[in-house]
């Protein structure tokens, strides 16, 4: 339904799986609204034509009985009804219940700040480090502890662009350190308020690799309009090969980088690591984190 | 209650014109300070208009003189700070120092007690009261215009912890915190008055199914206005105390800004403003579309020499538009983490309030079925009004679906559908009054050229501006952006800005005939009998304009509000004062 007749409404490329049914749903809405409104406009300028004061012509006392507008009201909360629980609803439902098994995504998460964008991917050990702004300093912007916190020293955190697989789902968990920040990505039809004090999970999955823009989306200072960042889905190879390029190696890369990030590094990866941090990490001191390790779903 | 109806003592002119307890003169105060500030407002847009279609390059006249201070950059354009806080105070002036003054401090003033039959207000020197109380408010909004760092800049929503820990210690916002306590409490003195007023002093005969459509809206404005606007008031003082008493109301613990913690308690919430924001903010969106649906409603009726269609219908619509309007707040927040179960709640209730709204349409637009349609100013703007409230209200619908909210919330597309909801909407509303009441306050007519002139001006000026809002939403292009081609996406559309600026500089030009005709018809008006417009309802007794105590003689209501063209009589309108 979204091409009907060819036309989008304008909107722009889409390169996410649930992109398609918000596309579809804003097609329908578009074209429910539009057939309203030409209803209702040619209705009335024909009122307006053919009531007009003329000489001879007088108002009528008695008013028409217009059973009709009943139907037509009931016929708009049908299909205001038919939009909420046919579209809406589920596309809601899969966005913020469905989120994917962090073992078979691509995890990260996003730390908003002032007018920069980290996406802070936890290397090849799965884990994410501790952080605490005591420590940031430099281009650490969110205090990895890097000196005590083995789990931390591979984590990569990037500054510029979110890369990532295609046709995989990724999970990210998203903060801010200071004041709201948006992450809007028009390509993805996606976008998710950043809430100091907050650790809000969002998913998606691209389906098309490029090169797309990541834009603040809340007013979050005067430099907000500046706040842009990059979305760069690539291929599976091209990911490992960004990963080969950027992150820490993994210590003991005898017999070459596993490919799978599994989520409870075993001991023959990481060397002992001080904390016993197997499934769930802590979440970072900066934030209250109610929600960042939350298994899926259950948000 | 006041009981002065033919006092003739002599009033001095402070008390007459300044400090008046006049429901009358108080409504033209409200009415003109409104209009001002409705320039004002829209001054400040044309500049953000100007530095949308051309980025960085000096504004005309405005940035030459003020180049350099808080607003300009060194060449004279806009500087993102000033495009902040011009954003920040085109908001804050236009809904509340122009739209709800104008509409309700103007229009509920002065017509109201007219249309009931009433000497005056219940409360006169309360009702003086709200008017100064709003001045003052108006007063410290503009003077933080002069404060060292400038106004207020987050946006008229002001969300913590931004409009708390980025400005510590800055005047702006904690004056605009100030400002806001002094005009909801003016806002609260007023619809007291009201409800009071059109409860207890109506004229006899005048039951409330005998009421105007628009005292109807008032009723229900006045409610809401009561109920909504005290967590507001809590909720500015809650920021205050942030902001000066470092308390953390909206504060979480262990906030970082520029690699520094913050020093702030901690253990608040930033979503709490929000929903105390909201929980007034979306009431506030019917006080500002309520008393312009009332006004357009006496003008049609008037206007189409017949009955109003479903009467009853739209008064229930616009009481059912006033409960629902208290629980729909938070789908102005679906993207703040919100789960499905809220989300589920707040998108139904949101379907639920467009059902009113179509039924009021729609009495409208059946109302003109068999009448005899006068083309006056007055009805140009109210069935402008209609289609353009039509195409606000119709836009509502993918924002308040969370999954097409996905894609346009924070775009163009939220400005173009609340744009087109108060600006050609309630602003064309309230034009029609205006030149609608016009005759009765000043006792002369306004020309009717120049408001065909302005009325034709402006509605194609007003498109102009708003309708490529819509196609910049759904191209993807972010709204708060001080420059559009920051982005790929809905780069290809920026250019479309440089025509909405021309939008701009039309508007001016047409509003220019207004305030030409406003004050010459002050003298040169046709003089206007008590009934100028032939119509039916009681302010349309008393004389124009009505004196002190308003009424001639006692008034009362012997029949239904709008008896236009009753067959078997000899006039085509059977006003409600004749017995």
């Amino acid at each position: 339904m979204t091409g009907l007749f060819g036309f989008n409404w304008g909107l722009p490329e889409n390169i996410s799986d649930m992109g398609a049914s918000i596309d579809s749903m804003m097609s329908v809405v578009h074209w429910f609204m539009l057939v309203l409104f030409v209803g209702w406009g040619s209705f009335m300028a024909y009122c307006v034509f053919r009531f007009r004061a003329r000489p001879g012509h007088k108002a009528t006392y008695e008013p028409i009985h217009a059973s009709w507008s009943k139907y037509l009201e009931i016929g708009i909360v049908v299909f205001e009804a038919v939009l909420l629980i046919g579209f809406s609803m589920p596309v809601w439902a899969s966005f913020k219940r469905e989120l994917p098994n962090k073992e078979a995504a691509t995890q990260v998460r996003i730390i908003v700040m002032q007018f920069k964008w980290n996406f802070w991917y936890p290397g090849y050990d799965g884990v994410f480090g501790k952080t605490n702004p005591k420590y940031a300093r430099g281009s650490n912007f969110i205090g990895l502890d890097l000196d005590n916190d083995p789990a931390a020293a591979d984590d990569y955190v990037d500054q510029g662009e979110l890369v990532f697989p295609v046709e995989k789902p990724v999970h990210a968990t998203i903060m801010s350190q200071d004041v709201i920040h948006s992450i809007g990505v028009a390509a993805l039809r996606l976008k998710q308020d950043a809430i100091p004090g907050m650790a809000i999970p969002i998913w998606w999955k691209a389906t098309k690799t490029g090169s797309y823009d990541i834009a603040c989306s809340q007013l979050c200072g005067n430099g907000h309009t500046t706040m842009s960042a990059v979305l760069r889905p690539v291929s599976n190879e091209d990911y490992e090969a960004w990963k080969k390029e950027w992150w820490t190696a993994p210590p003991e890369a005898a017999p070459g980088p596993t490919e799978t990030a599994s989520p409870a590094p075993s001991a023959a990866i990481t060397p002992a690591p001080a904390v016993p941090a197997a499934t769930t990490t802590p979440a970072p001191a900066t934030t209250a984190a109610p929600a960042a390790s939350a298994t899926p779903g259950t948000h | 209650m006041s009981d002065h109806g033919h006092d003739h003592h002599e009033q001095s002119f402070i008390s007459k014109y300044v400090f008046s307890t006049d429901h009358k003169w108080i409504g033209i105060q409200y009415t003109v300070t409104a209009l001002c500030f409705l320039l004002f407002g829209f001054g400040l847009m044309m500049v953000m208009r100007f530095q949308l279609a051309y980025p960085g390059q000096p504004v005309p006249l405005i940035g030459g003189l003020m180049k350099g201070g808080t607003f300009f950059s060194d060449n004279g354009a806009l500087a993102a700070e000033g495009y902040n806080m011009f954003g920040a105070m085109h908001g804050t002036i236009m809904i509340f120092l122009g739209v709800v003054p104008l509409a309700v401090g103007g229009f509920g003033n002065f017509v109201t007690p007219l249309q009931v039959g009433a000497p005056d207000m219940a409360f006169p020197k309360l009702n003086m009261m709200s008017y100064w109380v709003y001045f003052v408010g108006g007063v410290v909004m503009l003077f933080s215009f002069f404060v060292e760092g400038g106004p207020s800049q987050w946006g008229w929503t002001v969300y913590p912890p931004l409009s708390v820990i980025i400005d510590y210690g800055k005047l702006g916002q904690t004056i605009w915190l100030g400002g806001m306590v002094f005009l909801i409490t003016s806002s609260l003195l007023g619809s007291i008055n009201i409800i009071v007023t059109i409860v207890q002093m109506r004229a006899p005969g005048l039951t409330m199914f005998r009421l105007p459509f628009f005292v109807w809206a008032q009723l229900v404005t006045s409610f809401l206005l009561l109920l909504a606007f005290p967590p507001l008031e809590a909720a500015a003082f809650m920021q205050f105390c942030d902001r000066v008493l470092r308390t953390s109301f909206f504060l979480p613990t262990g906030l970082v800004v520029s690699g520094s913690v913050v020093e702030a308690a901690g253990g608040g919430n930033p979503l709490l403003w929000q929903h105390l924001f909201w929980f007034l903010a979306h009431p506030e969106v019917y006080v500002l579309i309520l008393p312009a649906m009332g006004i357009v409603g006496e003008v049609i009726a008037n206007n189409t020499r017949k009955p109003l269609w479903g009467y009853r219908s739209a008064v229930y619509g616009a009481i059912f538009l006033g409960f629902m309007s208290f629980i729909v707040w938070a789908h102005h927040m679906f993207m703040t983490g919100m789960g499905t179960t809220m989300s589920t709640f707040f998108q139904t209730t949101t379907m639920i309030i467009s059902v009113p709204s179509v039924i009021i349409l729609t009495v409208f637009i059946i109302s003109l079925w068999g009448g005899a349609i006068r083309f006056t100013t007055p009805m140009l703007f109210a069935l402008a009004w209609m289609v353009m409230f039509a195409i606000g209200g119709l836009t509502g619908l993918p924002l308040g679906l969370t999954a097409t909210d996905l894609h346009l919330h924070d775009t163009y597309y939220v400005i173009g559908h609340f744009h087109y909801v108060v600006a050609p909407g309630t602003i064309f509303g309230l034009f029609c009054g205006i030149y609608y009441w016009y005759p009765k306050a000043t006792g002369r007519m306004m020309n009717e050229t120049l408001g065909k002139l302005h009325f034709w001006i402006s509605l194609p000026a007003m498109n102009l501006i708003f309708f490529p809002m819509f196609i910049h939403g759904l191209g993807g292009l972010n709204r708060r952006l001080y420059n559009q081609g920051t982005y790929e996406v809905g780069r290809d559309l920026a250019g479309l800005t440089v025509y909405q600026s021309y939008g701009t500089y039309l508007l001016l030009f047409g509003q220019l005939f207004f305030i030409v005709n406003f004050f010459i018809s002050l003298k040169k008006g046709a003089v206007a009998g008590a009934n100028p417009w032939n119509s039916t309802t009681l302010e349309w007794a008393a004389p124009s304009p009505p004196g002190h105590g308003n009424f001639v003689t006692p008034v009362a209501a012997y029949r239904g509000p709008y008896e236009y063209s009753v067959p078997g009589k000899d006039q085509d309108f059977s006003p409600q004062f004749v017995a």
